[in-house]
């Protein structure tokens, strides 16, 4: 079923631990050397999503392709053209940064160069120590160099910046890029909004186990969730209009209301708000649902 | 970061990895360089597994220094050092082989190393050869110093016939190779690395005091001596005694015979037992928790 377009291709992915249902008929697509943001809340089902492409977890059901294999049963040759960095750093042995590269390198059967990849993470004056002396988030970039050493086809990315301050956050970006230009597909979930937008091509919002939007970055939640706001303060009251065309109205506004309406502001929605305004709306959803269930109980 | 092989570096061209047995065996190399290397650097387990029967044997020669245990033909006392070398080398195997794994590889398994390496093309049997090599690695200078110690401070007279040599070298790949896999088996067992220490080391200080390590093995009642014959380190004890001790002491030991080719059996036994448990129960990681 795999095109050579098609990198990752999931259709209706589910998982359930006994009565809980962790992942809900997740539907998505990676096209080649596209960066994917997978988003949304804490427990909403990314990891396990992810963990399932990276073929640590088994789906319950559905069909999962990546690099044209069953995750479930992906060889040693699969994993060579993936790179995976995990959510959770870990520990790691008493090794050094240049030991621990140079080791994962030999595992791949056209890796990276092992200096270039300290450079490229920003850790030339920590080759020589042992990781476990490194602070929280040079371990990360640790496991990052980890990811990528292996020149991967396919590099999944779970919440790679928790940690890193943001200069660190915006070298990371620039070695994204790096990637990208190389024509790495990349799967990121993460919680800044600002990165999904820096990097990402398409992402998906999964809430409650569901995917409920997925769009091209600049689309997500549907045209009008991007239509500006203007919002005044009238007769004691906070009044919001949606409109397209936010000059206008605001010259309309100051005909009715004298030259200065009370607590004007026009407000274009960042990714952050239609993303809010996405998971905000579910959530709702969500604390809905048990409620009929205990009526539906009675 | 630049790409050296930008042109025909895209992610994409991926050779396929090749080599099937001739790379696993190459990785299985690096793997042991890379083990032995950490282990080294871990102070807890260059204590209590490297150093501990070199401790041992000192504090027990020195202890014991006024008693003999036992004559030779000869008429020469047999010194707690002497005693207790083959104690402290076959508990030397069990240490740098099921000690040592069951512990490191349930630590890895709960820090997240295991997952890691799940996800890279690291075959599985190059870790084992890793592990493997990493116990025989250490195995063997443990060895080295505990026969260095007895030999120049404790005045231990070593073996001169060549085919004593021999039945130790084969005694010894053979211990430490079975308490290896044992060990690789038995690190299924703790549920996190925090208990492992606590779930193995009663397991392997029991067996030291049935197996006549810390206590001569002919003063134990006989139901135990057979108790004790289940298991590996009874039989790896033997066999160090076989070795190193003056050939006229073979009466204090069952049926009054040193039993080569019951060591080999028995070590045989535990081997392929310690296979099958490893296939049956190690995995990279625990699916699903």
């Amino acid at each position: 079923m795999t095109t050579s377009e098609n990198v990752v291709e999931v259709r209706e992915l589910r998982k359930t631990y006994g009565e809980m249902v962790a992942v809900d008929g997740v539907s998505f697509d990676l096209h080649r050397g596209e960066t994917f943001a997978l988003l949304g809340p804490n427990g909403a089902g990314k990891s396990t999503t992810i963990e399932i492409l990276e073929g640590y977890r088994d789906r319950t059901s559905g069909d999962v392709r990546v690099l044209g294999a069953d995750p479930q049963k992906g060889g040693l040759d699969w994993k060579a053209r993936l790179g995976i960095v995990l959510q959770s750093t870990g520990e790691v042995g008493a090794v050094t940064v240049r030991e621990q590269l140079a080791h994962f390198a030999a595992l791949y059967p056209n890796p990276r160069d092992v200096d270039e990849v300290i450079a490229a993470v920003g850790l030339e004056q920590k080759a020589g120590s042992l990781i476990r002396k490194l602070s929280g988030g040079q371990r990360r970039r640790v496991d990052v160099a980890v990811g990528i050493i292996g020149r991967p086809e396919l590099l999944f990315l779970d919440e790679p910046t928790t940690g890193f301050d943001p200069e660190a956050r915006r070298s990371f970006w620039a070695l994204v890029r790096q990637l990208q230009s190389e024509g790495t597909t990349i799967l990121l979930t993460t919680h800044y909004l600002d990165e999904a937008a820096q990097l990402g091509d398409r992402a998906g919002v999964i809430a409650g186990g569901r995917l409920i939007d997925i769009a091209p970055i600049g689309q997500l939640g549907g045209a009008d969730a991007r239509i500006p706001i203007v919002r005044w303060r009238e007769a004691r009251e906070v009044r919001e209009q949606r409109t397209d065309a936010p000059g206008a109205f605001v010259a309309s506004l100051i005909d009715r209301l004298g030259p200065e309406p009370e607590a004007l502001e026009v407000i274009r929605p960042s990714l952050e708000d239609v993303y809010l305004d996405l998971v905000g709306r579910e959530h709702v959803d969500d604390l809905a649902q048990p409620e009929t269930a205990t009526e539906a109980a009675r | 970061m630049t790409t050296t092989r930008s042109a025909t570096g895209a992610p994409s061209a991926s050779p396929a990895l090749g080599g099937g047995l001739a790379r696993t065996l190459r990785l299985g190399g690096l793997r042991i360089a890379y083990e032995v290397r950490a282990y080294f650097r871990q102070g807890d387990t260059v204590f209590f597994t490297f150093l501990f029967p070199v401790v041992m044997l000192t504090i027990f020669s020195v202890s014991f220094s006024e008693a003999s245990f036992g004559q030779t033909a000869d008429g020469e006392d047999i010194t707690a050092a002497w005693f207790f070398l083959p104690a402290m080398l076959a508990a030397g195997v069990l240490l740098s082989g099921l000690q040592n794994l069951a512990i490191d590889i349930a630590a890895e398994k709960s820090n997240g190393t295991l997952k890691r390496l799940a996800g890279s093309p690291l075959p599985i049997v190059s870790y084992f050869i890793g592990k493997i090599g990493q116990s025989l690695v250490t195995g063997i200078l443990q060895a080295a110093v505990l026969l260095l110690l007895g030999f120049t401070v404790f005045q231990v007279p070593l073996p001169e016939d060549p085919a004593n040599w021999g039945n130790f070298l084969w005694i010894f790949l053979f211990g430490v190779i079975t308490s290896a896999i044992l060990g690789i088996a038995l690190s299924s067992v703790p549920r996190s690395g925090a208990s492992a220490t606590a779930v193995v080391i009663p397991i392997t200080l029991v067996l030291q005091f049935i197996s006549g390590v810390y206590l001569r093995f002919s003063d134990l009642p006989d139901w135990l001596q057979t108790f004790a014959s289940v298991f590996p380190l009874k039989w790896m004890a033997q066999g160090m005694r076989s070795v190193f001790l003056p050939d006229e002491l073979v009466v204090l030991e069952q049926n009054e015979a040193w039993d080569l080719p019951g060591i080999a059996i028995a070590l045989a036994i535990w081997l392929v037992a310690g296979l099958i448990l490893t296939r049956l129960t190690f995995r990279w990681i625990r699916k699903d928790q």
